[in-house]
């Protein structure tokens, strides 16, 4: 377990940050200068805290009461920065070696070959890191923190400065490193798609403070409706179970409680689970399922509330299965519909919005 | 004809020894005050700063009468030194401690820039992977900062040849025991009909001068392309 309560003054920048995680992966999500990389940086023992502890797993890495402060070097806490830090005069095998001479010999758990393979980095291992393209680097990165044997393994937006096309690569990668390595994980990124995917509990930081913690689902929920303004950044996040795929047309079926949805490409195996994120600009309200129109994913929920801002309304339905789902309309249709709270509705998705959608970039204020 | 005499040969000889002793003496000294002032937060910083660069600033023969006061037979650590064994004063030892000092300033300078141009994070990144403080030194910073390492002693050992006035007033000037090229050259303009000598030791210091700059700007190029395959 991942216990983390610490205070930190940085000249007017107040950081005030506490949470526990049971479970394998923490991600930590905010805007930039909201203090994650800081709450990162004091779990890998960079900086130290004016107050408060952290400990994973009955050992303390700081306690300020106590007088402990463990350096960096002892922590075992894997680092993956944004920007590779690879050692420029090492070869990548040298590179991939460097943390596991450290670790005690008892802890080298982690198997050299697994990680080659997982990581699809095999023939790159002669290579000076000046030789790997920005993707491959990122990759290293994850195989040298990885194969230090940590205790946990720390992610500072390992992403950032990646293109799209090297961000589904690697985020994959970073996924079956979860499942296979059992290594606990502490993520930081402002990107939700990522966040989302990958976390068990998402710690939502502003300003220095924690704003929501939670399951991906109820934390974007809960941090969406405390923006009134901006509709476009509002977001629901399901979880579906993938029902197959239709190979014709290349869709893949989702299965909600309250009904399916239709993806474009592919989501995982069938029977797997899977998060969708919706954007509210993105679903249209009905009081009945539409059946002439080009909409083929449709939900069925109970409106739970009706918030109105100028021309434009927010709708926020509940669906079974304790899923919520944001929809915004202009505040006459919500009336010529005679939508109020409680009333059935059904939720139409454009699967067309929702391809995009799940990869999408989308911030919670 | 270009022919060195033995007197000739014995200098340049003795010069080459001083010079590379003197180097090799002021290198770990170097290398722990170039990395201290490149990385190290302590008070005094700026007066150790200060103290190292004085050799640079002060007239050479103002150095070498410091050293004569400090470590000569009579210097205040004079009497020590010849009690554990070390006589300094008009020994070729004492030419090269007194050329270390005069070489030190330039070694640092080029250490320190090299250690500086070191990522930080990547000592950082060393330390998340279980490298403690002296490990990360020797693993990542000294291996990146080597071509400055190189660059600072070929400075010094450069600066080393050419010493004439803090040797000359530490150490005298003795043929065959601190007489260096320099002093030799000096001498030779001295007497009547050592302008061809002194030619000859001329041209030889040019020769020893060239030689190590372009092997400095060598190692320079090395560095900067390892810099530039960090981006």
């Amino acid at each position: 377990m991942l216990e983390v309560n610490v205070a930190l003054k940085v000249g007017s920048f107040q950081l005030e940050v506490a949470f526990q995680n049971q479970k394998t992966f923490t991600a930590l999500f905010g805007q930039s200068g909201s203090g994650k990389s800081l709450t990162l940086n004091l779990i890998s023992g960079l900086i130290r805290p004016n107050e408060g502890f952290i400990r994973l797993d009955g050992v303390t890495f700081v306690d300020i009461n106590e007088g402990i402060f463990e350096p960096m070097h002892r922590r075992r806490v894997g680092v993956v920065f944004q920007d590779s830090n690879l050692f420029p005069h090492m070869s990548v095998r040298q590179n991939l070696l460097f943390g596991r001479w450290f670790a005690p010999k008892g802890d080298r758990r982690i198997d050299f070959d697994q990680v080659i393979e997982v990581l699809g980095i095999g023939k790159l291992l002669k290579r000076p890191p000046s030789r790997l393209s920005g993707g491959e680097r990122q990759r290293v990165a994850i195989g040298r923190a990885l194969l230090s044997c940590p205790r946990l393994l720390l992610f500072d937006e390992p992403m950032a400065a990646l293109d799209m096309e090297r961000k589904l690569e690697i985020l994959p990668l970073i996924e079956r490193i979860r499942d296979e390595f059992r290594v606990p994980m502490v993520y930081v990124s402002h990107a939700i798609e990522e966040v989302v995917r990958l976390a068990d509990l998402i710690v939502v930081i502003d300003a220095g403070k924690v704003k929501a913690i939670g399951g991906p689902g109820e934390v974007f929920s809960a941090a969406s409706a405390q923006s009134e303004e901006a509709r476009f950044d509002r977001s629901s996040v399901l979880t579906v179970r993938v029902a197959g795929e239709n190979a014709r047309y290349g869709l893949t079926e989702l299965k909600h409680s309250s009904g399916v949805i239709w993806l474009g490409g592919a989501a995982g195996p069938a029977g797997s689970e899977a998060r969708v994120i919706i954007k509210a600009t993105d679903v249209v309200l009905a009081n009945e399922p539409a059946h002439r129109t080009s909409v083929r994913s449709v939900l069925q929920g109970k409106v739970l509330s009706i918030h109105d801002s100028g021309p434009f309304a927010m709708v926020e339905i509940a669906l079974a299965g304790d899923n919520h789902l944001f929809a915004a309309a202009t505040r006459q249709a919500v009336d010529e519909l005679g939508l109020q709270k409680g009333c059935d509705v059904f939720a139409l998705i454009k699967t067309a919005a929702l391809d995009e959608a799940k990869i999408a970039p989308a911030h919670v204020s | 004809m270009f022919h060195l005499n033995a007197a000739e040969w014995t200098a340049i000889w003795l010069s080459l020894r001083i010079a590379i002793v003197a180097t090799l003496i002021s290198l770990p000294f170097g290398i722990a005050a170039a990395y201290a002032l490149a990385r190290g937060r302590f008070p005094g910083k700026s007066l150790l700063n200060g103290i190292i660069h004085l050799p640079l600033v002060l007239p050479p023969v103002v150095t070498g009468f410091l050293l004569l006061m400090l470590l000569g037979r009579r210097g205040a650590l004079g009497p020590f030194l010849a009690s554990i064994g070390i006589v300094l004063s008009f020994r070729w030892t004492g030419a090269a401690v007194a050329c270390a000092v005069m070489g030190f300033p330039l070694m640092v300078r080029a250490m320190r820039l090299s250690f500086e141009a070191v990522d930080r994070r990547l000592e950082l990144a060393a330390g998340t992977l279980g490298a403690s403080g002296p490990w990360r030194f020797f693993l990542v910073s000294l291996p990146l900062a080597f071509p400055g390492i190189i660059v600072g002693s070929i400075l010094a050992f450069a600066k080393a040849l050419g010493e004439f006035g803090a040797t000359i007033t530490f150490v005298s000037n003795i043929p065959g025991e601190t007489q260096t090229i320099s002093a030799a050259i000096y001498t030779y303009t001295q007497v009547p009909g050592g302008d061809e000598s002194a030619l000859r030791l001329t041209i030889v210091a040019i020769v020893i001068a060239l030689a190590a700059l372009f092997a400095s700007e060598i190692f320079q190029k090395m560095g900067e392309k390892r810099i530039a395959s960090l981006e």
